[in-house]
């Protein structure tokens, strides 16, 4: 046994079970993690969304006019309440995987991870208050 | 009592077969029998060709890993009557070649933890007569969880990125590098992020975390990976930032 064995991947009498395509229907968990990975595509739309706006706001009165009639047509606030969805979707999911990434320590404890979790969700809130009142304050 | 169950067991004879096939045994279903006992009541009374890997039967050697019912499960603490009225479907892990009937082949993991150097590095060995490595209880306890492995790869059976991508060094090898990196005697964090912030390495990771839901230990590969992750990303930070900084 002195040589190292030696490993080749297709061996010739070895089965490889094949992978199905939809090997992420089988289990609650993997859907779960498909979906919360679709849901880039619907946070890229609102960065999308968000970057018309301000050029739409940035070509003058009508321009911005012209977005708002388009925005608030049916199939924009559909898309727009669909993505909104796929967005807390992502942020709760995230936000309850925190914990998993962060080790704080205080004074040599280790905080528990609810209390990670729930810090995240407070700044969430927070910043969300924040903007509220830029917008609404800014539109009075 | 004389419960009986079935147990539909999938056969692969690559001398005589191109492909798994199942076969059903029947076999008692006692209260205190795991899937293991079934598994050897089938091979010491009804079929000695069946081939399947096992040794302490206490959820320590990690040897007796195989899909039960569709989830990677150690055959020695998972309970018969749990499966009743039957039948139990038993195959070998997913992701791993099948050499025979429930028997992968598990080269691959064996090279990739050894590229993570799993033991101890110094800079500089100290010597003998100067003592041990001392670690407070307080060292010791950042580190513990994750050396609770087993080696035993429900984590690669369970990671859809190791099926898709089977370079991905995986779910076992990365927490077993953190055990070495939270180890307070331990130097070698720099050589082994060399290694695991490759592609292949922590950021193949999309946090799926079945690893963690099958892990038998409760070592929590996937926290584990997104652990390194922030560390990986805060030393390249710093290393940009203060690029004359040691790391």
């Amino acid at each position: 046994m002195s040589e190292r064995p030696t490993y080749t991947p297709f061996h010739p009498r070895w089965y490889r079970p094949p992978v199905s395509t939809w090997w992420w229907l089988k289990r609650p968990s993997s859907r779960a993690f498909i979906l919360r990975e679709l849901s880039s595509i619907f946070v890229a739309w609102f960065v999308v969304f968000f970057l018309l706006l301000v050029a739409a706001v940035g070509r003058g009165e009508a321009a911005y006019q012209e977005f708002l009639r388009w925005a608030t047509n049916p199939g924009s606030v559909l898309i727009n309440l669909v993505s909104l969805l796929f967005v807390v979707f992502h942020a709760v999911t995230w936000f309850n995987l925190a914990p998993r990434a962060m080790v704080v320590h205080i004074r040599g404890k280790r905080v528990p991870g609810k209390l990670i979790a729930a810090s995240n969700y407070g700044a969430w809130v927070v910043t969300s208050i924040l903007v509220a009142w830029i917008i609404l304050a800014g539109s009075r | 009592m004389d419960d009986r169950i079935t147990l539909r067991l999938a056969r692969y004879r690559p001398e005589e077969e191109a492909e798994p096939t199942f076969e059903e045994y029947e076999v008692p279903c006692r209260k205190d029998w795991v899937v293991l006992d079934g598994l050897n009541y089938i091979k010491d009374q009804l079929d000695g060709t069946l081939s399947f890997r096992w040794s302490c039967r206490m959820g320590i050697c990690g040897s007796c890993g195989m899909t039960v019912n569709g989830e990677p499960k150690l055959t020695c603490e998972t309970f018969l009557t749990d499966y009743a009225p039957g039948p139990v479907r038993i195959e070998p892990l997913q992701n791993f070649p099948v050499i025979r009937d429930l028997i992968v082949e598990m080269t691959d993991f064996m090279q990739k933890l050894t590229t993570i150097k799993p033991w101890i590095v110094r800079d500089e060995e100290r010597p003998l007569a100067e003592g041990e490595y001392r670690q407070t209880p307080d060292e010791m306890s950042e580190y513990m969880q994750y050396s609770m492995c087993i080696n035993c790869m429900l984590c690669y059976a369970a990671c859809p990125v190791y099926s898709l991508d089977p370079k991905f060094i995986g779910p076992a090898a990365i927490a077993l590098a953190q055990r070495y990196n939270l180890d307070s005697r331990d130097e070698g964090s720099g050589e082994r992020l060399d290694i695991l912030s490759q592609h292949e390495g922590i950021w193949a990771c999309t946090f799926v975390g079945e690893c963690t839901e099958v892990c038998p230990k409760d070592v929590d590969p996937a926290g584990a990976i997104q652990r390194y992750k922030l560390d990986a990303a805060l030393t390249s930070l710093k290393s940009f930032l203060l690029p004359w900084g040691a790391r």
